[in-house]
């Protein structure tokens, strides 16, 4: 087991290290950064007076080296635009993204594993038709535009709950919603495959076979079983809404790490947007890692692989 | 990852046909998109791109005080909306295709590698879609076009390269499967070179599976556009995306909503319709989701 959790780790640090460099590469894409830091107006001996504070006219190779080293050690650099460390700011705006992408994740699962385990214990009737067309329509939502819809319904017309901002857990609720709609058709159609998968086998057979009562059998049994994939993937489609969180937060002008992203592209600070991408593939490799230990802590067959 | 090989209970005959409903729902979406897409510009008589200040944000037909001149009414700029959201198809359209198959080169080049070779390669091409999946796509996909300037090219070439996880996985998974298969041995046996094997006998094997996954990924790089063009670093204004018309309408939603119902009632039907093909194609060609 501890042979498998180290291993899991380098693969770990190996994918983020690729990250990084393209993260790096990235904002490097548009050529020289210090004529678009220095804005359209700026004289030559500025963009050279940028290009100097910046550390911009050393070697590529020599800036990407140095990021790496002091990302390594929890420095991420300095924003441009908010003269403070990308690391504080990324910090300050954590907590409003991770309780966005909690809220999110745990209405995706109030509304997915009850019907995921309807659809298959209906499977092939209606019903189960009817839940996969439900996941249908919420896999063809586009989440701002079902945003903006909540807004004018619950903001506007009803007026329960406030339209944007962060005071208080009201402002959450909208944006959770559509968060949640993301997630929900994966989740939906992976808590019903495993339930199906769950019932079909022998120990269901078993129980059945001793006369235990249905709802026993599925609660008890069948769902326990197909809960084991669902809360790996649960995992990793945390990691998927707090990457796509910047739509949600940019709609409902939540001022979260996604809305600071979107800020960042639009000024022209990279260092921000380097770090703010960086961030987010860690927690999704962190994640994913976590998940899988999670998987082979329960299923001992995966730990050989 | 394997195919899941369970045999479902036997769908009953009305069940199929709620399917088939689907289907046939949707290719007559795809089919009225396609057709606007190619014809609908010809029909119409107003420019997508002339503007009238002295009339704007004329209402549509089923509300009052609308122009029988504009059936959609017009947006904030005075341009006439049904023309807008006509040529808007063309750009939904393109992009979901183009994306499609710069994404599926890839996916399945990568895939079809890891499964046939299997040992180092495979390892090679897992290391590559775990790389992939970790990458925050709409925030990377943001700062390219932030960096380098909105234009159709770039939202495409960004979107196919960022897109083809999926057809790696399945074309991964299908093509192990397939290779173990018997027929294979036997062209093994009778000395076929590894191209005629990829593209003869594998390629043509996993195929339905990859239709299906096409069909996902159009209507996801679909969505993608117009959630980028919602945030202003998509396709260039003043072209029509619908994302973009959502956002130009924005302002102005609590008054006049319908400027944001139409293009977003479009897109999402339309975007339902090819998700209601792929499934169709899934149960027709008999590919059902691997995993």
């Amino acid at each position: 087991m501890v042979r498998f959790i180290l291993r899991r780790a380098a693969l770990g640090l190996l994918v983020a290290l690729t990250v990084m460099t393209l993260a790096f590469m990235l904002t490097r894409l548009s050529g020289d950064l210090a004529i678009s830091i220095a804005g359209p107006n700026a004289s030559q001996t500025d963009i050279e007076i940028i290009r100097k504070a910046y550390g911009l006219d050393r070697p590529v190779i020599v800036q990407f080296l140095s990021w790496i080293g002091r990302a390594m050690v929890g420095d991420l650099g300095e924003s441009f635009f908010f003269k403070d460390k990308v690391t504080n700011l990324i910090a300050a705006r954590m907590p409003i993204t991770m309780t966005l992408g909690l809220i999110g994740l745990g209405l995706a699962l109030m509304i997915s594993i009850p019907l995921g385990t309807l659809a298959a214990l209906r499977e092939s009737t209606w019903i189960d038709r009817a839940v996969t067309i439900v996941t249908m329509i919420g896999q063809a939502m586009p989440s701002f535009w079902f945003g903006l819809i909540l807004m004018i319904t619950f903001g506007l017309t009803l007026g329960w709950l406030p339209i944007s901002g962060t005071g208080s857990w009201q402002h959450f609720v909208m944006p959770g919603v559509v968060l949640a709609l993301t997630a929900t058709p994966a989740l939906t159609r992976l808590t019903r495959s495993g339930m199906i998968e769950a019932i079909s086998s022998d120990y269901i057979r078993t129980a059945r076979a001793k006369g235990l009562s249905r709802a026993s059998i599925v609660f008890k049994h069948a769902l326990r079983n197909a809960a084991i994939p669902v809360v790996s993937i649960a995992a990793v489609q945390l990691g998927f809404m707090l990457g796509g969180s910047i739509v949600v937060e940019t709609v409902f002008a939540l001022h979260g790490v996604g809305f600071l992203g979107w800020e960042s592209i639009t000024k022209n600070d990279f260092p921000v947007v380097q770090g703010v991408v960086l961030v987010f593939a860690v927690i999704y490799v962190g994640l994913t890692m976590l998940a899988d230990i999670f998987n082979a802590l329960l299923d001992p067959r995966i730990r050989s692989t | 990852m394997s195919i899941a090989v369970s045999t479902p209970a036997a769908p009953r005959a009305w069940t199929l046909r709620i399917r088939n409903a689907g289907f046939v729902f949707g290719v007559v979406i795809c089919g009225v998109v396609m057709f606007a897409a190619l014809f609908g510009n010809a029909l119409i008589p107003h420019d997508p791109f002339t503007q009238n200040l002295n009339n704007r944000l004329a209402p549509p037909f089923w509300m009052d005080g609308t122009q029988s001149a504009h059936l959609l009414g017009t947006d904030q700029l005075g341009r006439d909306y049904l023309a807008r959201l006509v040529y808007g198809a063309r750009i939904s359209l393109l992009i979901g295709l183009t994306t499609m198959i710069v994404s599926g080169l890839i996916g399945t080049t990568i895939g079809t590698m890891g499964g046939y070779f299997g040992g180092i390669v495979d390892d090679i091409v897992l290391f590559l879609i775990t790389c992939r999946l970790s990458i925050p796509v709409v925030l990377v996909a943001l700062a390219v076009v932030g960096l380098l300037g909105s234009s159709l090219t770039l939202v495409i070439s960004t979107l196919g390269l960022l897109l083809w996880d999926r057809f790696a996985v399945v074309a991964r998974s299908t093509t192990m499967q397939v290779r173990s298969l018997d027929y294979v041995s036997a062209a093994v046996c009778a000395g076929s070179s590894t191209p005629r094997l990829l593209f003869r006998e594998i390629l043509p094997n996993i195929a339905p599976h990859l239709a299906v996954v096409a069909t996902l990924e159009i209507a996801l790089a679909i969505l993608l556009e117009a959630a980028l063009s919602f945030l202003g670093l998509g396709v260039p204004q003043p072209l029509p995306s619908w994302g973009l018309m959502i956002a130009e309408g924005k302002d102005y939603m609590f008054f006049s909503p319908w400027v944001i119902m139409i293009p977003g009632v479009t897109l999402f039907m339309f975007v339902m319709g090819v998700n209601f093909v792929g499934d169709g194609l899934r149960s027709l060609l008999g590919a059902e989701q691997p995993r």
